[in-house]
């Protein structure tokens, strides 16, 4: 019979299975309690650090509450303008074809203001990952209405839920971009689970591969809460999430 | 059978008292403190941790990498 050990020993005498990746600094990460964006910020990183290329890698940080990416991000990386990061990224790429290049972008820089360089990067198949997190609102200003804002969801813009009639349906960026030949693989992943967290660092992973390969443009869409936005608990957020984001914004893989 | 049996630390400064990690955890060994840290959350700790598996649920879900998993397997007898 073996012996009982205490928590104590174990911390001790086992081996430890998850550690903070270097990648992430130890800045305290700006974001509200329960917030998406630090498990995304996390799992990109992880794959870095799998990969052996954070010292090859140069990220794009949004605008957004993700701004500050680069002071969590332990790599060398670049902020953009609103919505400007696949063409910052494209010119970082063109300029350093050798380095591994990403954008981290939410849906108002993504969708918004940042919809024409998001398609025309993608189909110019710049050879970069892009990635892309859904909370249908946009967080940092206050949750205004974002183009990605369900039919019938309050935002501080749309008090009475997103009339579609008056504003149009919640776009789907990522299948639209998978119609463009210089797309190699389109996905959509969330992060509020644990087996989905394990499921979008592989998506993520693939499409750094992608880079490695040479295929052109990987778009890896994390559906994500705001929970502060939304004016939920995190918890409730990811129940809402579950349940009213993801019949809009199916998970898998649209493309590749 | 040798079980493996698991333990969790949390780094109590760092947590948001989110709650996200409580109800990730199969074996319910999480619960939020009474207690708040210097920021004002009520943090996580592991309230139940002979119950933990090493199964790291918890770390991955946590936004804020607050937790580190540590594991042990007794060798067979
Ligand atoms: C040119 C310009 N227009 C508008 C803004 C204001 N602004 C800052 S963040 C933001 C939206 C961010 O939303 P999203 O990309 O969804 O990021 P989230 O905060 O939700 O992660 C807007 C409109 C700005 N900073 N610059
Ligand atoms: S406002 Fe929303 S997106 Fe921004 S940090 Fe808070 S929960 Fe996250
Ligand atoms: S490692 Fe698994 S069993 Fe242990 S506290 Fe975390 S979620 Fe619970
Ligand atoms: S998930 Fe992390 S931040 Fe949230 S309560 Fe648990 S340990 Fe704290
Ligand atoms: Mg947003």
């Amino acid at each position: 019979m073996a012996e009982i050990l205490t928590p104590e020993e174990i911390i001790k005498q086992g081996e430890p299975v998850f550690v903070k990746t270097k990648l992430m600094t130890d800045n305290t990460l700006s974001y509200c309690p329960g917030c998406g964006h630090g498990v995304a910020h996390r799992i990109t990183m992880e794959v870095l650090e799998e990969m052996g290329i954070g010292d090859q890698t140069i990220g794009v940080a949004p605008v957004g509450c993700s701004v500050l990416a680069y002071e969590f991000m332990n790599i060398d990386m670049q902020q953009a303008a609103h919505g400007r990061a696949p063409a910052v990224a494209t010119g970082i790429k063109r300029l350093f074809p050798e380095k591994y290049v990403f954008t981290y972008q939410g849906d108002g820089d993504l969708a918004a203001i940042g919809t024409a360089e998001t398609i025309h990067a993608c189909n110019r198949g710049e050879n970069i990952v892009i990635i892309f997190v859904n909370n249908g609102i946009y967080g940092m200003t206050g949750g205004q209405m974002a183009p990605t804002t369900l039919e019938g969801m309050v935002s501080s813009t749309s008090p009475h839920g997103r009339d579609v009639e008056m504003m149009g349906s919640p776009i789907k960026m990522t299948e639209m971009v998978a119609t463009l030949p210089g797309v190699c693989f389109a996905t959509r992943q969330a992060v509020h689970k644990p087996g989905l967290v394990r499921k979008a660092k592989k998506a993520i992973r693939k499409a750094f591969e992608n880079q490695k390969d040479k295929k052109g443009t990987s778009i890896v869409e994390i559906v994500s809460n705001c929970n502060s936005g939304w004016k939920m608990t995190p918890v409730d957020s990811n129940i809402w999430l579950e349940e009213n984001m993801l019949p809009v914004f199916p998970l898998g893989d649209i493309k590749g | 059978m040798a079980k493996v049996k698991g333990a969790i630390v949390v780094d109590t400064e760092r947590c948001k008292g989110c709650n996200l990690c409580v109800v990730a955890c199969p074996t319910n060994v999480i619960e939020l403190n009474e207690e708040v840290n210097i920021k004002g959350f009520n943090y996580a700790y592991p309230k139940f941790h002979d119950a933990c598996t090493g199964c790291t649920n918890c770390a991955t879900v946590c936004p804020d990498m607050v937790i580190t998993v540590y594991r042990f397997k007794p060798a067979k007898a």
